[in-house]
């Protein structure tokens, strides 16, 4: 049956707590990239309080909030949205979308010129 | 009446193996990924472009947006487990978790209603500025998304107070957690991209 | 004996005296054959609609300095004759066979989701009401079907025009988004036994990429539509200059949505050609998995040249070639579906029914639509064409040459599966030959004039600049066009009248498995499931078997489970509407009680639907 064959990848019958297990500790590691983000944020906007750590990661702030969201963003799709235990047409589905969806926001940022004023507020210039 | 040998076969089994509802759902999520991802593009263009303020540093308070970042990836945590309790049939934990993420549902979209009330309050409007229009639209439609995703989950909550959810149709709180994560995704998204990149 | 196919909440059904005729049963109908008609007719009838508005459109334009039509009533015309043609014609036309086909073709008994497929039709249905309904007012929209910012500004289009164009779109995107789900899972999941996907028929293939398409691309005018809608009734500034908004953005947002749109006006066409010139050439099609590749390919690239509608907005050098490229890129698919059919058709034992005629006629007529179109594709010579008749004669050759000769082909082709009757081949082709001569007299000639200076969308030129002969030769040739149409409208009527024996399961020595069944099929379609061992199978089939191979005859359908009929998609259709009408209405007293009713009847029917047994 369908439901059978969903829960296939899972042995959830015999090995029940061993997913809550996977479950928490990406929940924690979450819970820590998230925290890294703000952390990152607030030492890049406060180098006063931080610092030469600021001066460290201002310049990659950008880059590395990016590689934290997309991390997190696998995260959430591999473990707690299944796709890896999965079909792979789920993922297949997902991952063209979101060629696609790239494909659009770069090609609006292009086209529009964002990438050649960086975004920056046109008073401040 | 054709020669070639015929065996019945049970013509309700998804050939891909997946659910009808779960791919469905995932389609859905595909279509949705082009909808954010329109939001997102506006919502960039349109940074630092604003001809008046007032502006993201002047209005963005992280404290308040980081809560309800966590919030939200509390309730991915919480629903996932819930759908892991109700395929074991655990009922009391599945009405345990599944009740948590429907509050952390209705706490993220009250936080985001606050936050509209006092970024206005601020002076932030939809008619005000770039920033304005572009950051309530897509902070707007992302939180519509968390309120319809918080009915469709409490809608599921009360089946199961009900005692209607079972291993049997657990394909249905699946779907609904799916959409779940995908709202949540999209938050890991506009996250950085609108409240820590200014 | 077929086993029954029961689903899993089917046990506390009631048991419905679902009656098979009457209104009440067509309301509530969830049968993928008559969500088809429904389809069929609605959008035959929107066809008719919005012919007469490009006749009154042709008589303005057939003197010079005429003053037939007001350069208002001008600018709605040609606005509602693109928004009809392209939304309400040939894409639900298209959708009729998908509904009707592609279950047939893949061996089930219906789509994944009936009652969201009910949903798709009454929505667009009510979409297309909707946006007419403006005629009623005396303010259709008028500002192109591409509705360019800022005119379709409040400060530019103040009336309501402009309003009832951005909610009926927007309404008329539902319906495309609920079907994109729907037959995408449906193809994949719902396929019989042996029926492999490269075993798949064409218009399948068709069907499933362009659904893909529609996915992709709608949530991008969906975006659009909602920020010019906040423009308009709320007061940002996404597409007002003074606002610091950027107009140039929304021709970006529609074009991303707008490109991959032709391509999901074309292929179902490229489907059909593909299955009906096998048939009649007996001949399988030519290079099968190059034609699905080439399709995949398309629709990939579709996404990929959305500013060649752009080339004259001064985007820069860099862009214009990046999009210049991809552009010509897109025409090397194209051109190995083209060279496919003429090779499908080599060497062939060529049968000239009326549905090959007009198959025959789209691949001519597609080659001089194809070859305008990659004379656009260059940024050079695109500043001359663009906003010219060049353009118009490009996009007339694929859609009206293109899409309406192959949904026509597929009319003549799948009428008796359709509706039990064969239509009249002599007045098919008279139909042929009347419509392809008055078509290239229509407009082959915009070619030259376009070349030769006559813009677009302008109601009124002057005499004396050499286009006032071939406009009045386009005009006649648009009226003959008409008499064609007619000519159909005849064949159709007079058919439907007459008493005709019914006619066998496979009229035309078909290769796919809707051939396999009687004419019109049954409801459940299949009694039994079939087993596909083959591309092609009913042809390897016949092969393998020889005389021995018979269709499947009439059954009794005892045991086929089928799901039951409901109203809640129409009434879901209903609340969707009237919340749009309220928002139309939303600058006076009784909008927004319009609003909160129908918001109050969507949740509410979708939570019966929810809750109601499907099977």
């Amino acid at each position: 049956m369908a439901d059978t064959a969903a829960l296939a990848g899972h042995d959830d019958h015999a090995h029940g707590t061993s997913h809550t297990r996977t479950y928490v500790q990406i929940g924690v590691i979450l819970a820590v990239l998230t925290a890294l983000e703000v952390f990152a944020y607030e030492a890049s906007h406060n180098p006063g309080t931080y610092g030469a750590l600021s001066g460290l990661i201002a310049p990659v702030f950008v880059p590395l909030l990016l590689v934290l969201s997309v991390a997190k963003f696998a995260l959430v799709g591999l473990y707690y949205m299944h796709l890896k235990d999965d079909s792979n047409l789920l993922s297949w589905v997902f991952i063209f979308s979101l060629v696609i969806a790239l494909v659009v926001v770069l090609g609006l940022m292009v086209l529009t010129g964002y990438l050649y004023n960086h975004g920056m507020p046109p008073l401040v210039r | 009446m054709s020669a070639v040998a015929i065996h019945e076969v049970e013509h309700d089994e998804p050939v891909t193996g997946i659910h009808h509802r779960k791919l469905a759902i995932w389609t859905f999520i595909g279509s949705e990924c082009l909808f954010f991802a329109s939001l997102i593009s506006v919502y960039l263009v349109y940074k630092g472009k604003s001809l008046t303020g007032p502006f993201p540093k002047d209005i963005f308070e992280i404290p308040l947006v980081t809560a309800g970042t966590a919030i939200l990836l509390f309730s991915s945590f919480f629903v996932v487990l819930a759908l892991d309790a109700l395929r074991r049939n655990d009922q009391t934990k599945a009405k345990i978790w599944l009740g948590l993420t429907v509050l952390c549902g209705i706490f993220f979209a009250g936080m985001q209603v606050y936050e509209f009330q006092h970024f206005v309050h601020k002076g932030l409007t939809m008619q005000g500025n770039l920033f304005g229009a572009s950051f309530y639209t897509l902070t707007g439609f992302h939180g519509t998304h968390v309120a319809l995703g918080t009915l469709w989950l409490g809608t599921i909550f009360i089946q199961m107070l009900r005692g209607e959810m079972s291993p049997k149709n657990a394909i249905n709180l699946e779907t609904a957690a799916l959409y779940w994560h995908f709202v949540d995704v999209v938050w890991i998204v506009i996250f950085p991209v609108v409240y820590l990149m200014n | 004996m077929a086993t029954s196919v029961i689903g899993q909440t089917d046990i506390a059904a009631p048991a419905h005296a679902a009656s098979k005729t009457g209104l009440w049963s067509w309301l509530t109908t969830v049968d993928h054959k008559r969500i088809g008609i429904l389809y069929g007719a609605s959008a035959f009838i929107f066809f008719l609609w919005g012919g007469i508005e490009a006749l009154l459109i042709r008589i303005q334009l057939a003197r010079p300095e005429n003053n037939f039509l007001t350069p208002d009533q001008y600018n709605q015309l040609f606005t509602m004759h693109g928004t009809t043609m392209i939304f309400l014609a040939v894409m639900p036309l298209s959708a009729m066979y998908f509904n009707f086909f592609v279950p047939l073709q893949i061996g089930a008994r219906d789509v994944v989701f009936p009652r969201l497929n009910a949903f798709s039709f009454w929505v667009f249905l009510l979409g297309g009401l909707f946006l007419n309904s403006s005629f009623l007012m005396g303010a259709a929209p008028n500002g192109g079907w591409f509705g360019y910012a800022n005119l379709s500004s409040r400060q530019y289009s103040p009336g309501l025009n402009m309003d009832f164009w951005v909610l009926g779109l927007q309404i008329l995107g539902i319906a495309s988004l609920a079907a994109g789900v729907n037959f995408f899972v449906t193809i994949l999941n719902m396929r019989a036994p042996g029926m492999k996907l490269m075993r798949m028929p064409m218009f399948t293939w068709a069907t499933f990429i362009t659904q893909l398409l529609v996915l992709l691309s709608f949530p991008v005018i969906t975006v659009a539509l909602f920020m010019l809608t906040f423009d308009r009734f709320v007061g940002t500034s996404f597409f007002s200059v003074a606002g610091g908004g950027d107009p140039m953005l929304w021709q970006h947002l529609f074009w991303v949505f707008g490109h991959p749109e032709v391509y999901i006006l074309i292929l179902p066409s490229f489907g059909i050609v593909s299955e009906i010139l096998p048939v009649f050439s007996r001949k399988p099609l030519f290079g099968y998995a190059a034609m699905v590749f080439a399709t995949a390919f398309i629709a990939f690239l579709g996404f990929g040249v959305w500013s060649h509608h752009m080339f004259s907005t001064g985007m820069g050098p860099l862009a214009d070639s990046f999009f210049s490229l991809a552009t010509m890129l897109i025409a090397i698919p194209t051109g190995v579906k083209i060279f496919n059919w003429i090779g499908t058709m080599a060497g062939g034992s060529l049968q000239f029914k009326t549905p090959m005629l007009f198959a025959i006629g789209f691949v001519a007529m597609f080659i001089f639509g194809g070859l305008s179109g990659v004379m656009h594709s260059s940024p050079p010579a695109d500043l001359q064409q663009t906003d010219s008749y060049f353009v118009v004669a490009h996009f007339h050759y694929v859609l009206f040459g293109g899409s309406i000769f192959a949904l026509t082909a597929g009319a003549y082709y799948w009428w008796p599966k359709m509706f039990g009757k064969m239509l009249n081949e002599t007045l098919g082709k008279v139909h042929f030959w009347l419509m392809l001569l008055s078509f290239n007299i229509t407009f082959f000639p915009m070619h030259l004039v376009g070349l030769n200076g006559q813009p677009r969308r302008t109601y009124w030129y002057p005499k004396g600049l050499g286009f006032d002969l071939l406009n009045l030769i386009e005009t006649i040739g648009s009226l003959a066009l008409a008499v064609s149409i007619l000519v159909f409208g005849v064949n159709i009527i007079k058919t439907w009248l007459e008493d005709q024996p019914e006619p066998p399961a496979d009229p035309w020595g078909g290769a796919t498995l809707e051939w396999t069944i009687p004419s019109p099929p049954d409801e459940w379609n299949f009694a039994k499931v079939p087993q596909v061992i083959a591309r092609d199978d009913v042809w390897e089939k016949k092969r393998l078997e020889g005389a021995a191979w018979t269709p499947e005859g009439r059954t009794d359908g005892k045991g086929i489970h089928l799901p039951n009929p409901s109203y809640w998609p129409l009434v879901c259709a209903i609340g969707l509407t009237l919340t749009f009408v309220g928002l139309m209405l939303s600058r006076g007293p009784v909008g927004p009680w319009g609003i909160v009713a129908g918001m109050s009847l969507t949740v509410l029917s979708i939570f019966k639907w929810a809750f109601e047994p499907a099977h």
